[in-house]
């Protein structure tokens, strides 16, 4: 195992338990996009870059629906 | 149960998941090593087989094809569920529903910037789907993203427009279907169900690996139908008064 790639396999362990224990969930989404990209890169350095990609698309798809999530449950319980 | 005999219990399967979490890590494959031959034989072999440079590609479409015929189906089947479920409950679409979006100015022009670029890319990343990373999934979807992206910047009425349902549903549709007339096709050819037949095509151009460029524009086209469509049935059952839910 290199250096970067156990730099980088603690930036995915650190930004996934963040991920869990924050409770707000719009910081919450935000982390988890942070957490998506850490992971892409973490695939790219074990030369997988197809699972990569797959990676950064659900990473970029899942904040943003749970974002819209957020606005319309907002938009309602108020 | 009491407070005390629920921790015991929490703590005591806690301790026997650590356990066997070790003795299953303690018994992995060395970190980097890979004892089985199924990938190099595919490394050997596709490249000259079937004229594709990005392997996952030959293995999705071609060599198991099939599988990714299952996997396709997922997503259709529970896109088709989803709007079977939401549609059954809906009255009336109320259109007086419609919310306009309020977004900051740098949210709109940053994303109208973005859209067609989100386009090129997924464009991209699909017809590219033989030659490198990517292919009708991650393609698909990062197309659907841009649609997204209408609705994030300029709301419901604008993503009404781009989404029409009738237009979106007929997109998912003929890509499963062209999936499987593809698989029919080669049957009808002489060979078997989804065999490679067509001709591969040169090493290293948009259009190679015969089948495995079609597969994977029409997994492209469902893919990204299908998330739009996802996405619009949520959003108009979300747009349901909240008595109707």
């Amino acid at each position: 195992m290199t250096v970067i790639q156990v730099v980088v396999f603690v930036l995915v362990a650190v930004c996934g338990t963040a991920v869990v224990l924050m409770r707000e969930p719009y910081r919450q989404t935000f982390l988890l996009s942070l957490y998506g990209l850490l992971l892409s890169m973490l695939f790219v350095i074990l030369a997988a870059p197809d699972v990569a990609l797959s990676v950064i698309v659900v990473g970029a798809a899942l904040p943003l629906m749970i974002l819209t999530a957020l606005r319309i449950v907002g938009k309602h319980s108020t | 149960m009491t407070v005390r005999s629920r921790q015991i219990m929490a703590l005591g399967s806690a301790a026997a998941l650590g356990l066997l979490l070790v003795w299953g890590v303690m018994r992995l494959p060395d970190f980097g090593a890979y004892p089985e031959s199924y990938g190099d034989m595919l490394n050997a072999a596709a490249v000259a087989e079937r004229h594709v440079t990005n392997i996952p590609s030959a293995v999705n479409f071609d060599y198991r094809a099939f599988d990714t015929l299952g996997e396709e189906f997922m997503l259709f089947v529970a896109v088709a569920g989803l709007a079977v479920l939401f549609r059954e409950q809906r009255g009336q679409s109320d259109r007086k529903n419609l919310s306009v979006v309020q977004v900051s100015e740098a949210v709109r022009w940053m994303g109208s910037g973005l859209i067609g670029f989100t386009v090129l890319f997924g464009m991209m990343i699909v017809l590219h789907g033989s030659l490198t990373p990517g292919g009708g999934f991650q393609g698909g979807l990062i197309l659907a993203m841009a649609v997204l992206l209408i609705y994030l910047i300029r709301g419901d009425e604008a993503f009404e427009r781009v989404s029409r349902r009738a237009f979106v549903e007929a997109l998912e549709a003929s890509g499963a279907g062209a999936y499987i007339l593809i698989g029919l096709a080669m049957l009808a050819a002489g060979g078997m169900f989804l065999e490679n037949l067509l001709p591969i095509g040169r090493l290293r151009e948009v259009y190679s690996g015969g089948t495995i460029f079609l597969i994977n524009l029409a997994t492209g086209v469902e893919v990204s139908a299908a998330f739009v469509l996802l996405f619009a049935e949520f959003l108009e059952e979300s747009r349901k008064p909240s008595s109707e839910r």
